[in-house]
């Protein structure tokens, strides 16, 4: 099966034949964006610095080397937990246009929403990946918002093939974790009264 | 050797070894990763763990962490009551960090609170954190090293059952944390589970379980028992590697326990993520070193 690649600009049309457990990559701009940016756009009203209409941003927080005169190098780039950004996702998406959303984990209902109705997904790097991460970006483009320090700045990076990256929540209202959730909770139930048999230890 | 000249070598020493657990895991974990990674028959969870594999090899090639988030740094301590740096080691070990985090380079990880600003440095108020048992008689001194990262920190739950909910509730409790937090953390994951009175006594408890090497058992059978329990029954739920579902949830379930009141269990949840960045080493009184975490040690 051919590589499936994604480049930003991302239209909406480039997302409809997506589907969660899909694996893709995405070639073009791509900025990391976490847990005060999004609180920043979403409750204090800022207007983001950069403009991520039909792009992609990552919930990451990188290691950063200055290379002097306002250059960067970037060390290792891992997602990091996608649900901080749940409270604020929706609305984000709205907001921003955003059209692919990289993260660890699942999200929950308002991101689901948010993809389906604005036309935007969201995708999993394998986590604690970071080099692997760091060897797809060529470079780094743009730095907004450095007063929150290295983890939460908005790095603007170019990427190449960056990837592996598993669709968890898709343009069409599945969301892959909230699936899962549903076949972990009923084993988990199995367990729990396999394992009561046997820790009776107060008698 | 002045005291001048210790205090130098150790916080050296400590620096290095602090960097280099950033970039490569420890031998237990890595072994156990390959075992787990070799069960897997679905592409999606084999190709999870050939990514994991590959970053693992290309920061050792690169000399970088290999994980972007390493971590609030956290050290815990049996220092010999007769160590001669005892009264050194809490400005030894802040100062290894200031130097790991220029060296290795770390992520910037401390964050004061209240005046909400990130230090750049990775030493704040109470960072690294400090865990110390004093042992008497004894004059060297172990280290455990321990990057705390985000992920991993957050499935952190405590609370205090009574004891009519029993090893039941805890177990119940445990199950919990791993379908609601747990799955989000970066599996597989080692779980520590901490049983006491009060919630700080088992929450110190589920986090010293973290720093034991992957495959030891609780010294009472019955803890034991329970360990194996649990890990058998959270790898039956299958949350497999990035909890995107697979054979295994699980590294390994640890349990550390003391005594507890006659009304209450406390009881705690800490986990590691697959990339538990977890260092043992030990200084005799002339601070010679022995690292029993990682084989092959280059610094």
């Amino acid at each position: 099966m051919a590589k499936k690649i994604l480049t930003t600009p991302i239209k909406a049309e480039d997302l409809e034949d997506i589907q969660v457990g899909d694996v893709i990559y995405l070639t073009g701009k791509l900025t990391t964006c976490r847990d005060v940016a999004h609180r920043r756009v979403i409750e204090e009203k800022r207007p983001l610095p950069v403009d991520i209409k039909d792009g992609a941003i990552l919930h990451a927080g990188p290691i950063i080397r200055p290379l002097g005169e306002d250059k960067y190098e970037m060390v290792t780039v891992g997602p990091t937990t996608s649900m901080r950004m749940e409270k604020f996702e929706e609305a984000f998406i709205k907001e921003t246009g955003v059209r692919l959303i990289i993260g660890k984990g699942g999200m929950g209902d308002g991101t689901m929403r948010g993809c389906r109705d604005y036309k935007a997904i969201h995708c999993v790097f394998p986590a604690g990946c970071a080099v692997v991460a760091a060897t797809c970006v060529e470079e780094i483009i743009d730095a907004q918002w450095k007063d929150l320090g290295m983890p939460e700045t908005l790095w603007t990076s170019q990427v190449k093939e960056f990837g592996p990256l598993i669709v968890s929540i898709d343009t069409h209202g599945r969301n892959i974790f909230e699936e899962n959730k549903v076949l972990f909770n009923e084993r988990k139930e199995e367990v729990y009264e396999e394992i009561c048999k046997e820790v009776k230890f107060i008698k | 050797m002045t005291k001048d000249e210790a205090v130098f070598r150790m916080t050296d020493i400590l620096a290095k070894f602090v960097a280099f657990t950033g970039k490569r895991l420890p031998d237990d974990v890595r072994e156990k990763i390959a075992e787990l990674a070799g069960q897997e028959e679905e592409p999606l969870a084999k190709a999870i763990y050939q990514t994991m594999l590959k970053n693992q090899e290309l920061a050792q090639e690169l000399n970088r962490p290999s994980c972007q988030d390493t971590g609030a740094i956290q050290f815990f301590l049996k220092c010999g009551a007769n160590f001669p740096y005892m009264g050194e080691l809490p400005s030894i070990l802040r100062k290894s960090v200031i130097q790991a985090t220029k060296d290795a380079p770390l992520r910037h990880n401390a964050v004061e609170t209240f005046d909400e600003y990130n230090t750049g440095k990775n030493v704040a108020l109470g960072i690294p954190s400090l865990f110390w048992d004093v042992l008497p008689e004894r004059d060297d001194c172990e280290i455990y090293t321990y990057m705390a990262g985000g992920g991993c920190s957050l499935p952190g739950h405590a609370k205090v059952l009574m004891p009519g909910e029993g090893y039941e509730g805890v177990t119940r409790f445990v199950l919990d944390v791993m379908t609601s937090y747990g799955l989000n953390a970066c599996p597989p994951l080692l779980v520590g589970v901490g049983i006491g009175t009060s919630v700080e006594v088992a929450a110190l408890h589920s986090k010293k379980a973290l720093m034991r090497p992957i495959g030891s058992h609780n010294p009472n059978p019955r803890a034991a028992k329970m360990e194996q329990l649990l890990e058998a029954g959270i790898n039956k739920i299958g949350l497999g590697p990035q909890g995107l579902k697979g054979k295994n949830s699980v590294l390994g379930v640890h349990i550390e326990n003391s005594a507890r009141h006659p009304s209450v269990i406390g009881v705690a949840v800490n986990v590691g993520c697959w990339s538990h960045r977890r260092g043992h080493i030990v200084f005799d009184r002339d601070l010679n070193y022995t690292i029993d975490s990682h084989s092959e040690v280059d610094f």
